[in-house]
């Protein structure tokens, strides 16, 4: 089937099976690899994009439930092409050891910010919940989310 | 030393561009050509030579090639500070290619802490060898002393004139053609200017804008989708495929060798769906122990040598002594390495020859393990790295590796392999179940006459990881147990009069094992501390100054470390458990440390715990860490180790098991194998101990190592619980505090 899709401001024709999850659609047809596949199951927010303005796991969103709702991938916080405010806190707290969950982490600290500009480290922690990071780089996304806020 | 400036070869980088995956530190840009690539040039990649290391073009732009790789640790961004420092250029003039078969050196394997502090010397060593020719060059074509020069942003000038030559100048694009010499002079401590700063890695901004390009979302021109479908049962043969029940997803074809089953695809959803509706029968194969009895079944295995790894004084006489007998078993559950990205690679076969793209810890490895694999010649097969989701050791990249080379073998097309959550938690090797029996004497004056440990591991060490493809489709493979070194740190630093540990080498090990971070080295560490804990307690001593009393007092490194942490970790002086506890929530501390290996990084560690004595929940609230590895060349990078180090073993100590019944793995997803989540994160506080005049040693993984037993020995200050048992899980400590 094709569906139209908007993502990060742009609007594409996609034509392929309804029940594609949202991330094949990311990664493969509009080659946004930001958003990275880790479980396939909803458990571990590595392919987290906004959708909607609400962070979701796009690894378990057939395309076709996705209707109207714009669709933001790390790739599309770029301002102007530079780092936004919680990509940049990221960098500054060096939040990535290898990497693989940050695309996700980032993407659920924006939706916390949009909502919460002001949270707790309680309040981070849970909101952060979702995600998995097998390195152990939490301290250091804790501190980039700190700093965000704080910004 | 051979003849310098051979104008030779000019062109060794240019001939072999087509397939380098360069990473430029100057832009952060991950280049990966993949089309039409012609076969790599003449540069070497024996270990004896400058030009392995080593190439600066004409502009002075030093290419380093590093055999080590950086898994997410920072190795990228040390070894271009180092090769910075020592050769005095810009840091931004360094670019590191790693891990390609066919233009870096194989310097072993990425693991065992060993990145910098074998990998990286060399290079520096290389560096320090080119210098000095520089330099000896320079001196003739300014005609002036060698003493006299000074190299500023290299270039190289005299103090006596106002000349200069650049490095560009004199070598520009041009081999060294010089015997790497272990003997060259490299800088003295306080000369660096790089080395001990810390740099920003300069993987990170790409990798949290998304333009960092890593394995999984590498691609290849033409390629195939590829999925494998795994047998439900260890051991299960193939017996029929019903292909016409994929029929109705376009594009998909099924391929079998064997027991190897699998499907491609050009579009990947495609692909994974395939692999889900594909219908097959396969023989009932139950060949796994019962998990209920895991531990009966390792000390039941049969053994197949003893390796003794201390043997001090006679403990038997020891033992058998008059005093106070202490003895314990520790267990220490299977793991797996639990990427967050499960294994990928992409393989492609072109005029007989095979090209792998892998986030592989060890590219030549692989390349051997194909080449075996398909029976082709070394030559003939060229592995090149791509970052990939942390690994932790060996997980199940290789496997995906020889899964993707047999694909693109049969269909005749490149083929990406992406394993699915269930592929890796059920098919990476795993880390195996270790048991350690523990034994002490106690004289009445208080002292420790005798120690005693025998550690029941699987036979074999760090070799090649067998290749489940190559298993299913009956190819050569190696077969033999690999998991790791994991005798080492059986043997204990303490000064005990009579001390004997053994190592049982069973024969079998349930799973496939392999190394996960800290391997042997955490499971044994974790027994050994943890006794060490129990003989304190038995003594009505504060287990920190048993710690120090028993500290070789030549090893002036290892009780700083002690003497820091206990000013670090504000502690108190006293035995363990702590008196009159009250309350449900009960809170405690506990001390570990470790002499890696006993001949390298320092680590001590205290825990802070607080245990839900009705529930049997431990929480970890604050982990304080003490850290001597030596020179240390970028300090951020050694504390982003030191949090990961912390934060993972956490995990594996409080939560990690691998379960199974008697014929699969079942802790297959992220529910059924939780891993530490954000609220259980402990605060992290770190002291570095900086050696700038001392080798580097590792960092990777030691840390690792003390959590486990910090913790054990924390909940016990708090309750008097003794967990003998990794994970420490809700059931096994309310049992351990119904007998305390
Ligand atoms: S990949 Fe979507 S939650 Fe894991
Ligand atoms: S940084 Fe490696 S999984 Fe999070």
């Amino acid at each position: 089937m094709t569906i139209t899709l908007k993502v990060n401001g742009k609007s594409h024709e996609i034509d392929t099976d309804a029940s594609t999850p949202l991330l094949y659609v990311l990664r493969n047809d509009l080659g946004l690899h930001g958003p990275k596949f880790g479980c396939g199951l909803g458990q571990c927010g590595a392919c987290t994009v906004q959708v909607g303005g609400r962070a979701m796991f796009s690894c378990i969103m057939p395309i076709a439930a996705i209707g109207g709702r714009e669709i933001t991938t790390v790739e599309g916080l770029l301002e102007n092409g530079k780092p936004n405010k919680v990509q940049q806190a990221f960098i500054d707290e060096q939040a990535a050891q290898c990497g693989y969950c940050i695309a996700g982490m980032v993407m659920r600290a924006q939706s916390l910010l949009q909502t919460n500009p002001k949270p707790t480290e309680a309040e981070i922690r849970q909101h952060m919940r979702p995600n998995l990071c097998r390195c152990g780089t939490h301290a250091a996304i804790l501190r980039a989310v700190k700093r965000a806020a704080a910004a | 030393m051979n003849a310098p400036f051979s104008p030779s070869r000019r062109d060794i980088l240019k001939g072999t561009s087509a397939l380098v995956v360069a990473f430029s530190l100057a832009g952060s840009r991950l280049e990966a050509f993949a089309q039409n690539a012609p076969a790599a040039a003449a540069k070497p990649v024996t270990p004896d030579q400058v030009d392995t290391f080593l190439a600066i073009d004409e502009k002075g732009a030093v290419t380093v090639y590093a055999g080590k790789v950086d898994l997410g640790t920072g190795v990228r961004t040390a070894f271009a500070q180092m090769i910075a420092d020592e050769l005095d250029v810009p840091f931004e003039k360094v670019s590191v290619i790693e891990g390609d078969t066919a233009l870096t050196p194989d310097q072993g394997p990425t693991y065992g802490s060993q990145s910098i502090q074998n990998g990286g010397v060399q290079i520096r060593q290389a560096a320090a060898t080119a210098k000095a020719a520089l330099l000896e060059e320079a001196a003739k074509r300014l005609n002036v002393a060698k003493e006299d020069l000074i190299v500023t942003n290299g270039a190289i000038g005299a103090r006596s004139s106002n000349q200069t030559v650049t490095y560009g100048e004199l070598i520009g694009g041009k081999q060294f053609m010089l015997k790497l010499d272990p003997a060259a002079p490299t800088k003295k401590a306080a000369d660096y200017k790089l080395v001990g700063k810390p740099i920003p890695r300069l993987d990170v901004p790409g990798k949290i804008t998304g333009a960092f390009t890593y394995m999984q979302d590498f691609r290849v021109p033409g390629m195939l989708h590829g999925r494998v479908v795994r047998p439900p049962a260890l051991g299960a043969k193939l017996t029929n495929v019903d292909e016409s029940s994929v029929k109705q997803i376009p594009g998909v074809k099924v391929v079998r060798e064997g027991d190897f089953l699998a499907v491609v695809a050009d579009n990947e959803w495609n692909a994974v769906r395939a692999a889900r509706e594909l219908k097959s029968s396969w023989s009932k194969s139950e060949t796994l122990p019962d998990e209920k009895k895991l531990w009966e079944h390792v000390r039941n295995t049969k053994i197949v040598k003893d390796d003794v790894t201390s043997n001090i004084g006679d403990t038997k006489a020891a033992m058998a002594a008059e005093g106070r007998k202490l003895s314990a078993t520790y267990d220490f559950a299977i793991h797996t390495h639990g990427s967050i990205g499960p294994s990928c690679a992409i393989s492609e076969f072109k005029d007989g020859k095979l090209t792998c793209w892998s986030a592989s810890q060890a590219t030549h490895n692989l390349r051997k393990q194909l080449a075996k694999m398909f029976s082709m010649p070394l030559d003939d097969v060229r592995c090149i790295y791509i970052d990939g989701s942390g690994c932790y050791g060996r997980n199940g990249h290789e496997d995906a590796a020889a899964d993707s080379a047999l694909l693109a073998k049969i269909t005749g097309k490149p083929v990406r392999v992406q394993w699915s959550r269930a592929d890796e938690h059920g098919w990476d090797p795993k880390g195996p179940p270790t048991l350690i029996d523990l034994r002490a004497n106690l004289d009445t004056a208080g002292q420790v006459t005798a120690w005693e440990a025998d550690f029941f591991i699987p036979q074999g060490a760090a070799g090649m990881v067998e290749l489940v493809a190559a298993s299913l489709s009956n190819m050569p493979t190696d077969t033999a147990l690999s998991p790791g070194g994991i005798v080492q740190d059986s043997a204990i630093g303490y000064k005990f009069p009579n001390i004997k540990t053994v190592c049982r080498r069973l024969e079998t090990t349930p799973f496939r094992p392999s190394w996960i971070r800290t391997p042997g080295r955490m499971q044994n560490t974790f027994a050994n501390e943890c006794f060490l804990d129990e003989i304190a307690a038995a003594l009505n001593v504060d287990p920190l100054e048993l710690r120090i009393k028993y500290t070789d007092p030549a090893d002036t490194r290892g009780l700083e470390t002690l003497k820091r942490l206990e000013k670090l970790s504000k502690w108190e002086r006293r035995p363990s458990p702590q008196k009159n506890v009250t309350g449900n929530v009960v809170k405690g501390r506990g001390v570990s440390y470790v002499k890696y290996e006993l001949v390298r990084t320092y680590v001590g560690a205290v825990a802070e715990v607080e245990v839900d004595r009705t529930t049997g929940d431990i929480r970890v609230t604050k982990f304080y860490v003490v850290h001597d590895c030596g020179q240390i060349i970028n300090p951020a990078g050694v504390e982003a180790q030191i949090e990961g180090n912390v934060i993972q073993t956490v995990s594996r100590t409080l939560k990690e098991e691998v379960t199974f019944d008697r014929s699969m793995i079942t802790s297959l997803d992220w529910a059924s194998y939780p891993i530490l989540r954000f609220p259980e994160v402990p605060e992290i506080v770190i002291e570095l101990i900086d050696q700038p005049a001392e080798k580097p040693w590792g960092a990777g993984e030691p840390t690792a190592a003390v959590v486990p037993s910090a913790i054990s020995n924390a909940v016990f200050d708090a309750t008097g619980a003794r967990l003998r048992s990794v994970p420490f899980k809700r059931d096994k400590v309310k049992t351990a505090l119904q007998s305390a």
